[in-house]
């Protein structure tokens, strides 16, 4: 018996952290309550739409409220902002023809994006849609939140995770673990149930297509292969159809509204309503009206498909090798897993059935499970989910740039992570004291065809003559997906210094100051908010006052007591545009306090009620 | 290695410690890290049982609550097994760690230098690449040919270097060792003109 209760009480205390689907579209945070994930509620619902805006008096707007923004003030306005995660701006152009991003001049391997007349980097604005997820978590679970997991798409390089990291510390996080999203959804389903088998997880999300395939054994998951390509989703399809929308309107119009961003984002909505309904029906309508005109076409699914068919099947090819990589043909696939809004589209179930012969499962919402397998991962790492283990892989080859330009691998793609590996460098001149070893991410031979991860600065190695310093150095890439670099002189055991310089990426000082300052914000927006609160305070003590002048009451006051109330209104006027919230409540009190006497004196009820703000007539 | 335990100081610690049970920084080497002998010829199923047990032990998730020292030894010694997993399962690797172990390291590339029975099919090779390139179909199938007989070539290896490798784990023989590294050499020259082949 007591052997039942200490078991059941070690599974009490759960740890509060969070699994958060910082998604392209849409974004949920979800919790491991009572062996169960669940997605936790914000005011507005399970989830924030993964929109940012920036207010009038310089606040930012975040979710459900910012989609309205994004309408009638898109040009301080972002979303899919994922999109820019890690990237350069060379990386983003192809985006840019189709995203309203307002790319800051001057940006370059780090993007600012412009919101208004602030600059802004993408885990800045992540990390905005984090807080949100942050705060909505607390209030649901009723007590301080610091500690996620964040789900990435598998296929993200190390500069896309490292960003999503950043966004985190930046939004006051913690991340104890980045997991990839296909693998979480595999979690999600608890398809460790079954003791054996191969699972393929296919994840077609707003703006990221991700394949995975899985070997269960006895709780372990093991991944055994991942693809995708981080430029294909759902926003593909939206953009498809805009442009053909456009096109009607240019003609039936004679107007060219593609640079209108109202416009734009209007008829965004619209055909995103339209390509929704279609999972539903055979036939529905893109409804768009703009300034007094108005555009209607109708779309049928079979049209629809006939659209989106090339889009689908770019998703097939990833498929392939993926299970070529992972050694298994679609008859040995058991199950498959469908994750991501875009999955709801019946062409790209029926496509996804005939490709792997094995009808997926649907039974969780696509939107939901990434969150839900976020918190099974979060629960492993609290130790309130035993038995379940996650073993994935990275996704893209690590390699150094040799002589010639050319890259020698040193961890292959779809190796289980954590993995390392070590290589020995030394100087090319006499008394050389640095070497830098440039590191890269991807499959081609050639340094200029595979993305540049950082440069690592080998330094102050004691003069020698070319050739006889040996460096170990030794890359990781740890649980996360992410590469750790560390470096020993072979000869004297001594740790070797390194400087890191990324190639795409915040430098750990730019987040420590990013952090620093939303700290700053955090504080000025708290102040602002309780300066904004105690002024609704003093309104509705000098309302009241107002009216019990009119009262008779008030004629029967003394001439002391009348100039104490004079006074003390005076002197809540003088600080009532103070910033310092404190201030205001003494004034608003110390009127209180004032007007206390008139009341007490007169014994008159109405008086009283009407202090207290209630409306007066009503106690005649 | 440290022969005390670094949290309590207790002598002798294996995997974890006997005493408070701390994890200990791995052992580098792949066979003493899975704990097997250090063979070439080897028990795939063996390893994988080892290789899941090991994971459930080692693997980070397990650790995040515990303290930072611990933690990085986690990470270490699970990159030592994932890396560990990956040579020792496949024999071509195996027998290269083996052979680096033994100060025979063959190098990333191997030798640059034909192998004298290969000089003739190597530049019939390079011939027919040349023509494919120009458009000359009919080299297709001399490509298509010569890739057969190299694929033949590599299985005929695999069958030698198994004999080898029974060879080596029954006496240590220094002989052996230098002859599957000549063996190793000649396999990876010839899944080159493979992979060559494959891009035509
Ligand atoms: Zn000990």
């Amino acid at each position: 018996m007591s052997q039942m209760f200490q078991i059941e009480f070690d599974n009490v205390p759960e740890e509060r952290i969070v699994g958060i689907d910082l998604g392209t579209t849409n974004s949920l945070v979800a919790h491991m309550t009572l062996g169960s994930p669940r997605v936790l509620e914000g005011h507005d619902g399970k989830i924030v739409p993964s929109v940012v805006s920036l207010g009038d008096n310089g606040g930012f707007i975040i979710g459900n409220a910012a989609r309205q923004e994004l309408i009638d003030h898109p040009e301080r306005s972002i979303y899919s902002v994922k999109r820019l995660m890690g990237r350069g701006v060379d990386d983003v152009q192809e985006e840019l023809k189709l995203f309203p991003f307002r790319i800051a001049e001057g940006s370059e391997s780090v993007i600012q994006v412009m919101l208004g007349d602030r600059k802004m980097t993408p885990p800045e604005i992540s990390a905005l849609i984090l807080r949100q997820l942050k705060l909505n978590a607390e209030e649901a679970l009723g007590g301080p939140v610091t500690r996620a997991v964040i789900t990435v798409p598998a296929y993200f390089n190390d500069a896309q995770r490292q960003a999503t990291r950043d966004a985190g510390r930046i939004a006051g996080l913690e991340v104890l673990r980045l997991v990839n999203e296909p693998t979480a959804a595999a979690l999600a389903y608890g398809l460790d149930k079954r003791k054996e088998g191969i699972v393929a997880v296919y994840d077609m999300g707003g703006g990221t297509f991700d394949i995975s395939i899985l070997k269960l054994h006895d709780g372990i998951f093991e991944v055994l292969a991942t693809n995708g390509d981080t430029h294909l989703g759902g926003d593909d399809i939206d953009n498809l159809l805009i442009r053909i929308a456009l096109e009607d309107v240019q003609s039936e119009w004679g107007e060219d509204i593609s640079h209108v961003g109202e416009a734009v984002q209007t008829l965004r909505q619209a055909v995103i309503r339209a390509k929704e309904e279609l999972s539903f029906v055979p036939v529905t309508s893109i409804e768009f009206a703009w300034h007094g005109k108005s555009y209607k076409r109708e779309l049928t699914r079979e049209l629809f498909e006939n659209l989106i068919r090339g889009i689908v099947d770019r998703t097939l090819g990833p498929c392939r090798d993926c299970m070529k990589d992972a050694g298994v043909t679609p008859e040995q696939i058991d199950e498959v897993v469908l994750v991501g809004g875009s999955t709801r589209i019946p062409l790209v179930r029926s496509a996804v059935e005939v490709l792997f012969r094995a009808k997926p499962h649907t039974e969780l919402n696509p939107d939901e499970v990434v969150a839900l397998g976020a918190a099974v991962q979060a629960g492993i790492l609290a130790g309130t989910v035993e038995n379940q283990l996650l073993l994935d892989v990275t996704p893209l080859s690590l390699g150094i740039e040799t002589y010639g330009g050319v890259v020698t691998k040193i961890i292959h793609r779809n190796s289980t992570i954590p993995a390392s590996a070590s290589e020995t460098f030394t100087t090319a001149v006499d008394g050389q004291s640095n070497v830098l070893i440039h590191v890269l991410q991807g499959e081609r031979e050639l340094v200029k065809d595979n993305r540049s991860l950082a440069r690592f600065d080998l330094k102050g190695i004691a003069p020698m003559p070319a050739g006889f310093a040996r460096i170990e150095v030794r890359f990781l890439i740890d649980a996360n997906g992410i590469l750790n670099v560390m470096a020993r002189d072979a000869r004297t055991g001594n740790e070797q210094s390194v400087e890191v310089k990324p190639s795409y990426g915040l430098t750990d000082e730019q987040v420590e100051a990013m952090i620093e300052a939303s700290i700053d914000h955090a504080e000025e927006d708290l102040n602002a908010r309780q300066a904004a609160e105690a002024r609704v305070d003093a309104d509705t003590i000098l309302i009241a006052l107002e009216r019990a002048k009119k009262n008779a009451a008030y004629g029967e006051l003394s001439e002391e007591e009348r100039q104490a109330i004079s006074a003390a209104v005076i002197q809540l006027q003088a600080v009532y545009n103070s910033t310092d919230h404190l201030l205001i409540r003494e004034k608003v009190e110390a009127l209180n306090q004032a007007t206390m006497s008139l009341a007490e004196a007169q014994m008159n009820t109405a008086v009283r009620s009407a202090l207290k703000g209630t409306h007066i007539d009503a106690e005649r | 290695m440290e022969s005390n335990c670094w949290n309590c100081g207790a002598s002798a610690p294996e995997r974890f410690c006997a005493d408070c049970k701390a994890l200990q920084p791995p052992p580098a080497d792949y066979f003493v890290f899975f704990g097997l002998p250090a063979q070439l010829s080897l028990d795939g199923k063996e390893l994988e049982k080892q290789f899941y047990a090991l994971s459930r032990q080692l693997h980070p998730d397990i650790f995040a609550r515990k303290s930072q020292r611990e933690r990085e030894y986690s990470l270490e010694a699970t990159a030592v097994l994932n890396d560990g997993f990956r040579v020792l399962r496949d024999p071509i690797q195996r027998a290269m760690y083996v052979l680096k172990k033994q100060g025979l390291d063959i190098g990333e590339q191997g030798t640059r230098d034909v192998p004298p029975e290969l000089l003739e099919e190597v530049f019939d090779l390079n011939m027919a690449l040349e023509e494919m390139k120009f458009g000359d179909e009919e080299a297709r199938t001399q490509i298509l040919g010569a890739r057969e007989r190299f694929e033949g070539m590599c299985k005929e290896i695999d069958g030698e270097l198994k004999k080898l490798f029974a060879a080596w784990d029954a006496g240590h023989d220094a002989e052996v060792l230098t002859e599957i590294r000549g063996l190793l050499n000649r396999r990876k020259y010839i899944t080159n003109l493979i992979k060559q082949t494959e891009t035509a």
